[in-house]
């Protein structure tokens, strides 16, 4: 009696034995699977613009000075910045760059109000994660217009003409970890979770409808089987056809876009093995509430269509209002990207990712809990 | 389990789809070893009673045992058991013969699963085929492969669900032959069919129409109980004589069997009286026994004139 409560590893075993004869058979659906990045990743060749504003900024002001606080109150009127933090040392700025909490660092040096009186055009240094270009752009180039009429006030008498020739001071603008401001950069690496949220979520999506369509699913439910060993035997192998889509995005990625990869690849692979599964626990969740096939595609495009609008792929995430960003923090698309441009723009590490890779997980065992509560063991 | 012990012993099985009754207050019991026949027009709630036992369907009402154990709550322990055959061909059309018989055998754990196999292969005579696409087969290999896979674990209790539709004869014959001899080693079989001669083939029957049992007991008892007097009669135009008959009191069924019609009324003499004006010269008249179809379609036509799809 006992034996047969738990998961049975030699019934999963034959599940798994049999999706994956079905998926070698079905080779119209094999075809999909690597043509849908091929396609994607030739088509996607440019982005898309847009102006957000509200961008997250940390400020080390080393000034005690009038001028400094002028600057900043300046870049808070434009609404492009918004100061989130006070740092103290450059190194701090940095890890908050890294982890994307901030979008920018303001350095605005000791005795920069001095030097400004003086004459000595001080310098003034803005740092930004321009991984995705479309989202700084805009805050950058306002920068030196917005500078110079902040201080107007304060040129006078020799520092007119000053002004007038070079500007009153020099600002430096730092595009950390995409210094030549490449839109690819950011497109190519965002495009492996999307095109990885599309075919997971509908090739599960079509797996119990297929079955039950077919007629199949009477003898598969005749069987002494539970929902865990059917479910998961079905999610295995389609992690495989995830593993290839990657591989052939990162190999499209580094020759074609020659994106550049800055941090492990290993770490990279772990990270979309939890993506995958989590699209394809989310697929199989669908599969088990829709009625047929039909219904189960558009479950995948109902996620499918918020997921790249909402999650920073399309637009800019900072870009987007309150509650969308809200929405846009449930999809797992949304942290995955995140992780994926952090990974191979900004060589981040397991420290810097596993805030958003744990919000994955979660989205996962959720996904994969409802799926096996919903499968029915009946026809009814 | 010795034979004459009840494998299937339910009570009052009812199912609903919406406020529809498709079984209502089924009582059956099966005992082992015994080829036990469930007969019924279209839609009469077969299929729904056959998936209610192994768990397919959930039970409105109802309550007993199956092989033994609950057949409300303990599904899982029933489906280890049973052999359970569908009406429409449910194994996979993407897999070849052996891998489905591979995958059934993996999923019951079968002991020795391999040599399992290849004996099931040959026993089917499908050896030479084994690598064929399961979808590939025709109809009534699909049939067989069906009931070479329920097999694979060695059930108990089969419950065949029209079996030999779209089966030719001697594949038919093979296939009852086959059954007889797996029912005399002990197993049980419950088979939904249409077909008259294997409904004679059974041990026992029941006979079901818009979810209600109507009869059941052995081919003879059914016939006796129903109490029907049938005369046949030979002779000219029998399709006009059909027409006159068929409004007389007393006539209650006719059916045509190639040149004779059968014309039966449960009430002999009021039969007898209503046939009195036809017994020409013209006409060649006996008494016959009842068949089994005559009852089935007396039984039909006393449930409803027309059951529902
Ligand atoms: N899932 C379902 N939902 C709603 N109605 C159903 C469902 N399954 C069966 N029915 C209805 O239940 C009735 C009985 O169907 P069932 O398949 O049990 O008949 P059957 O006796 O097996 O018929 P047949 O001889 O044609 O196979 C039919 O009227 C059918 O329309
Ligand atoms: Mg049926």
């Amino acid at each position: 009696m006992k034996k047969w409560r738990g998961f049975s590893i030699k019934r999963f075993r034959a599940i798994l034995v049999k999706e994956f004869t079905q998926m070698r058979r079905d080779r119209l659906t094999f075809a999909m699977m690597l043509g849908i990045p091929l396609i994607q990743l030739t088509l996607f060749g440019y982005a898309i613009n847009s102006d957000p504003r509200h961008l997250p900024a940390a400020v080390l002001l080393a000034d005690q000075g009038p001028q400094g606080r002028t600057l900043l109150y300046a870049m808070r009127n434009s609404t492009y910045f918004d100061f989130v933090r006070q740092v103290q040392t450059e190194k701090e700025g940095h890890d908050l760059l890294a982890r994307g909490q901030v979008q920018f660092v303001i350095n605005i040096p000791q005795d920069f109000s001095r030097d400004f009186v003086r004459g000595d055009r001080p310098a003034i240094l803005v740092e930004a994660d321009a991984t995705d270009p479309a989202a700084t752009g805009n805050a950058l180039g306002s920068l030196s217009n917005l500078f110079n009429s902040a201080l107007q006030n304060d040129l006078k008498g020799p520092l007119e003409s000053l002004a007038a020739n070079t500007g009153p001071i020099d600002l430096r603008v730092h595009a950390l970890y995409n210094p030549e401001v490449v839109t690819q950069y950011n497109i190519v690496p965002g495009l492996m979770g999307v095109i990885l949220t599309m075919t997971m979520i509908m090739i599960t999506g079509l797996a119990i409808t297929r079955e039950r369509e077919r007629g199949t699913m009477e003898n598969l439910l005749s069987m002494p089987t539970r929902p865990s060993e059917v479910l998961i035997g079905k999610i295995v192998p389609y992690i495989l056809v995830g593993y290839i889509q990657v591989s052939v995005i990162l190999i499209a990625a580094y020759f074609l876009f020659h994106v550049p990869m800055q941090g492990s690849i290993l770490l990279l692979m772990i990270v979309a093995l939890v993506f995958i599964a989590a699209n394809l626990a989310m697929g199989i969740t669908f599969s088990t509430i829709a009625k047929n096939q039909l219904q189960a595609m558009q479950m995948t495009f109902f996620v499918f269509l918020p997921s790249i609008l909402l999650s920073g792929f399309m637009f800019p995430f900072r870009g987007m209002p309150y509650w969308a960003q809200l929405v846009g923090e449930i999809f797992p698309l949304t942290h995955f990207l995140r992780i994926v441009r952090g990974i191979l723009l900004k060589g981040n590490t397991l420290d810097d990712v596993v805030r958003q890779l744990w919000q994955i997980a979660l989205f996962a065992l959720v996904a994969l809990t409802i799926g096996i509560k919903r499968y029915r063991q009946t026809l009814d | 389990m010795k034979n004459g012990d009840s494998v299937i012993d339910v009570h009052g099985m009812t199912k609903r789809f919406g406020d529809r009754t498709v079984v209502d207050r089924v009582d059956l019991d099966v005992r082992a070893g015994e080829i036990f026949g469930f007969l019924g027009p279209n839609g009469s709630g077969k299929t729904t009673f056959l998936r209610m036992l192994c768990g397919l369907l959930r039970a409105d009402e109802g309550s007993g045992t199956c092989l033994g154990h609950d057949v409300i709550n303990e599904s899982e322990a029933i489906k280890r058991e049973v052999g359970y055959m569908t009406q429409r061909f449910s194994f996979w059309e993407d897999l070849s013969i052996e891998e489905n018989l591979d995958f059934v055998a993996r999923m019951y754990d079968v002991k020795a699963r391999r040599q399992a196999v290849r004996e099931s292969l040959d026993h089917l005579g499908l050896a030479q085929r084994r690598g064929q696409l399961a979808g590939q087969l025709s109809g009534g290999w699909k049939q067989r492969l069906a009931l070479a896979a329920c097999l694979l674990h060695k059930p108990r209790l089969l419950l065949l669900d029209e079996p030999t539709a779209g089966v030719d004869p001697k594949a038919r014959r093979d296939f009852w032959n086959e059954i007889h001899h797996l029912a005399g080693e002990g197993l049980t079989v419950l088979v939904t069919t249409h077909y008259m001669d294997e409904a004679e083939r059974c041990h026992r029957l029941a006979y079901i129409s818009r979810g209600k049992l109507l009869t059941h007991g052995r081919v003879t008892e059914v016939i006796a109980h129903e109490r029907l007097t049938t005369w046949a009669v030979t002779g000219p135009d029998l399709p006009d004589l059909t027409q006159k008959l068929r409004k007389r009191p007393g006539v209650e069924q006719t059916v045509a069997f190639g040149n004779s019609l059968h014309v039966s009324g449960s009430d002999a003499a009021a039969l007898e009286k209503a046939i009195a004006p036809f017994r020409t010269d013209q006409y060649e008249w006996h008494q016959v026994d009842s068949g089994l179809e005559d009852v089935f379609i007396h039984l039909m036509d006393g449930a409803d004139e027309n059951s529902s799809p």
